[in-house]
């Protein structure tokens, strides 16, 4: 029995396992990055595999606390795959820095443990250790470079801040306990509707998602985003605005997946919570106007984003939850696309880029603009690219939950948005040529743009395929 | 007068009193060991609600250790002054300290009010066998194994990571 | 015998004070003092429920909430002495070169 669901969880201990094995190398082996390098991607393309492999073989293990197969490897796939291309790209990047040690794959693949597990716990005990194994990693990799001010101070912010918000998720999590008596989700799912009748666990949800609203990026503890992701070295950022946000809304959608079997109750938690994606919407997409930095403008723009997402937890119905999937996984290739992108045009981490350095670059680098204005196309959601179909699914659940204010405010700031967007492309194209940059591309990062690319497009061709796998494995 | 009541509002009242002068503190040791002594009345608290093995630990575990690292590093740090701080009160002060008000009011009033039929309950009878070693001991390894595991992780990266920030030399 | 709601309450009142300490104090290292008295104010509750429940499982996560402050005071002093020795101060007020 024991041996059995040790089996079912194996994409787990596989990775802790490469991590305890990562450290012994790191500690008797010098100069063992290299090696390090390869061992960690090739454990997160086995992985990759075998989660792929047994996704049909869906079990609870261990007295009903974890979960395997069905949606949480698709979850898994999802986070291997985005990290393992961040993961590709941190060689290049950190050789350049001058800082490239092996603790960084170590607390990388913690982080991802850390991300599995949020995916795949079923005990509001073990979300809550698996998101501080996430954020603890997080805090150490966004001050990775210690010498660097810039990366110190991302440090700071995201860990105080990011402590101040795990204090109101605990405390959600202690309402929760106090009013359902057990911190399982599959049990509180079960009775969601009755729960909600108690006014004890509508307040737990509300500081639950309060809690959560600061590892999925929105309002109201937005406002660390834009310093973290700027001062972070970029590789650590493609990573943490990528598989982080998909991490943090797989948890909060198998918490609040009782939600769409009951509609009445659900009402007060619901308007709150379209009330933070309309907020995040309007600040994400009006403040990133005014931005000039690219990394920040990424950043309030992945604010942006998070409010659509948010959008589907408000609706609250299958097709909400189905499309924040599919929408968290377009987000990710088209973001660790654009970020890889400016990380090749760094020489060190205290510079940071502006739009002025991108002016006029089509000249020098036709292929690096070309691919470029692809991602903000997509990111801005111009129909033939995947970001286009991810806003939709979330708008149409938006209207067939008698929400169709809440659509129409995501399409205005769509729109918005769109500027933003499009200044990166006009800089590019139609500004004078500005100083010689250096673009930095090796084998490893066309490797990844290629990837991303496929994938943007290939969601935005035939977005069904992806969509019905999606719904045929949501309970 | 009943023993358990005064007990609770002793402990309430050095547990209040220890948290407001710690936020009033000038001198962050002044705070660690206000600190302290807050965590000894939950301590203490936790004993009158017959957790057992929790009260042990939360003075081992904060008091003891947790705390003699902020000692230590503030130490380590070795801060002079800290003026300015309480000294000028500015706006933003006010404000987040109507906000915190606010913010205890509307839980005080939730708790009195609106969950009062959520949380009348009485005190289970099985209460002092659940906080023995013997139950915890067995939940901990039965239920919850995985997250047991999984908070040995959290140590270890906790061990690499502060060893990687801090350490003086990395080859 | 003392009601549930008076620990509750007692909870929330430790609760506040954390967060007004957080929000008022510009030492990095007495903010995450108040951080962690935000944490055991959190642990109350939890004990408080499972000891009315009659229910260890509560009282386990208040010991998984023990080991996550440990590990997360290590790497917070960490980041914080990180931070001192580049730039010689921890009042959060004066990290403020990433702005617009």
């Amino acid at each position: 029995m024991e041996i059995k669901s040790l089996l079912n969880i194996l994409p787990i201990l596989i990775i802790s396992l490469s991590i305890l094995i990562l450290i012994l190398i790191e500690a008797f082996h010098k100069k063992s990055e290299i090696f390090i390098y390869w061992i960690t991607i090739l454990t997160l393309i086995f992985t990759t595999f075998l989660s792929l492999i047994t996704i049909q073989d869906q079990s609870l293990n261990f007295h009903d606390t974890i979960e395997s197969g069905g949606i949480t490897n698709l979850f898994y796939s999802l986070l291997l795959i985005i990290s393992s291309l961040a993961v590709i790209s941190s060689k290049n990047y950190l050789n350049r820095m001058q800082y490239h040690h092996g603790e960084y794959y170590i607390l990388v693949m913690s982080a991802i443990l850390g991300m599995m597990l949020m995916a795949s716990s079923r005990d509001l005990m073990l979300t809550f250790l698996a998101l501080e194994l996430m954020s603890l990693s997080f805090y150490v990799l966004a001050g990775y470079h210690r010498k660097v001010l810039f990366n110190n101070e991302a440090s700071v912010k995201y860990f105080l801040l990011g402590a101040f918000a795990s204090g109101f998720l605990l405390y959600g999590i202690a309402l929760v306990y106090g009013a359902a008596q057990s911190t399982n989700i599959i049990y509180i799912t079960r009775e969601f509707d009755s729960l909600l009748n108690k006014p004890l666990f509508t307040l737990g949800l509300i500081l639950l998602l309060i809690g959560f609203s600061f590892k999925v990026a929105s309002v109201p503890f937005h406002m660390w985003v834009p310093d973290v992701y700027e001062g972070s070295p970029t590789v650590v950022t493609a990573l943490m605005s990528t598989s982080g946000k998909i991490a943090a809304f797989s948890a909060l959608i198998i918490s609040l997946y009782g939600s769409t079997a009951s509609q009445i109750n659900y009402e007060t938690v619901s308007k709150i919570i379209a009330l933070l994606a309309t907020a995040s919407m309007l600040l994400g997409s009006i403040v990133a106007l005014t931005q000039t930095s690219l990394k920040r403008m990424l950043a309030y723009s992945s604010i942006a984003h998070a409010g659509y997402m948010m959008i589907g937890v408000a609706a609250a119905n299958k097709i909400g939850m189905a499309g924040i999937i599919f929408y968290l996984a377009v987000y990710g290739f088209m973001n660790i696309g654009a970020f890889i992108l400016i990380s090749m045009l760094e020489t060190s981490m205290e510079k940071r880029l502006t739009l002025d350095d991108l002016s006029g670059i089509y000249k020098t680098y036709p292929w690096f603009s070309a691919v470029m204005a692809l991602f903000m196309f997509a990111l801005s959601g111009i129909p033939p690219f995947g970001g286009f179909f991810g806003k939709y699914y979330v708008f149409i659940s938006a209207v067939k939950a008698d929400m169709t204010w809440l659509a129409v405010i995501g399409v205005i700031s769509s729109v918005i948005a769109a500027y933003f967007y499009l200044r990166v492309v006009i800089y590019m194209y139609f500004r004078r040529e500005g100083e010689n940059q250096n673009l930095y591309a090796t084998a490893a990062e066309n490797f990844i743009i290629t990837v991303c690319v496929l994938f943007v497009i290939q969601l935005g061709i035939t977005p069904g395929v992806f969509l019905n796998i999606i719904t045929r494995f949501l309970p | 007068m009943n023993i358990e009541i005064v007990a609770f509002a002793i402990l309430a009242t050095i547990g209040i009193a220890s948290a407001i002068l710690l936020v009033l503190q000038k001198n962050p040791v002044y705070s660690a060991l206000l600190l302290i002594l807050h965590f000894m009345a939950l301590a203490g608290l936790y004993l009158l609600l017959n957790a057992q093995f929790i009260a042990v630990l939360q003075i081992l575990v904060y008091a003891g250790a947790i705390m003699v690292l902020f000692v230590f590093v503030i130490m380590l740090l070795n801060l002079q002054n800290e003026q300015a701080l309480v000294d000028n009160f500015n706006i933003r002060k006010i404000v987040s300290f109507i906000l915190g008000v606010v913010l205890f009011l509307q839980f005080a009033v939730f708790f009195l009010v609106k969950a009062k039929n959520d949380i009348d309950i009485k005190k289970s009878p099985d209460s002092i066998d659940a906080g023995s070693i013997q139950n915890i001991g067995e939940a901990l390894f039965t239920t919850y194994l995985i997250p047991f595991e999984i908070a040995s992780f959290l140590l270890l990266v906790a061990i690499i990571g502060s060893i990687f920030l801090a350490k003086r030399k990395i080859e | 015998m003392i009601p549930l709601s008076f620990y509750l309450i007692l909870s929330a009142a430790f609760f506040s004070i954390g967060v007004i300490g957080v929000l008022t104090r510009r030492n990095a290292i007495i903010v995450f003092m108040c951080i962690e008295m935000m944490l055991n104010a959190v642990n109350l509750s939890f004990i408080a429920f499972a000891s009315f429940f009659g229910d260890s499982s509560g009282q386990v996560f208040v010991f998984f909430v023990m080991a996550v402050a440990a590990a997360e005071v290590a790497i917070g002093l960490a980041i914080i002495i990180a931070l001192f020795r580049n730039k010689l101060t921890i009042n959060i007020d004066e990290i403020n070169i990433l702005k617009w």
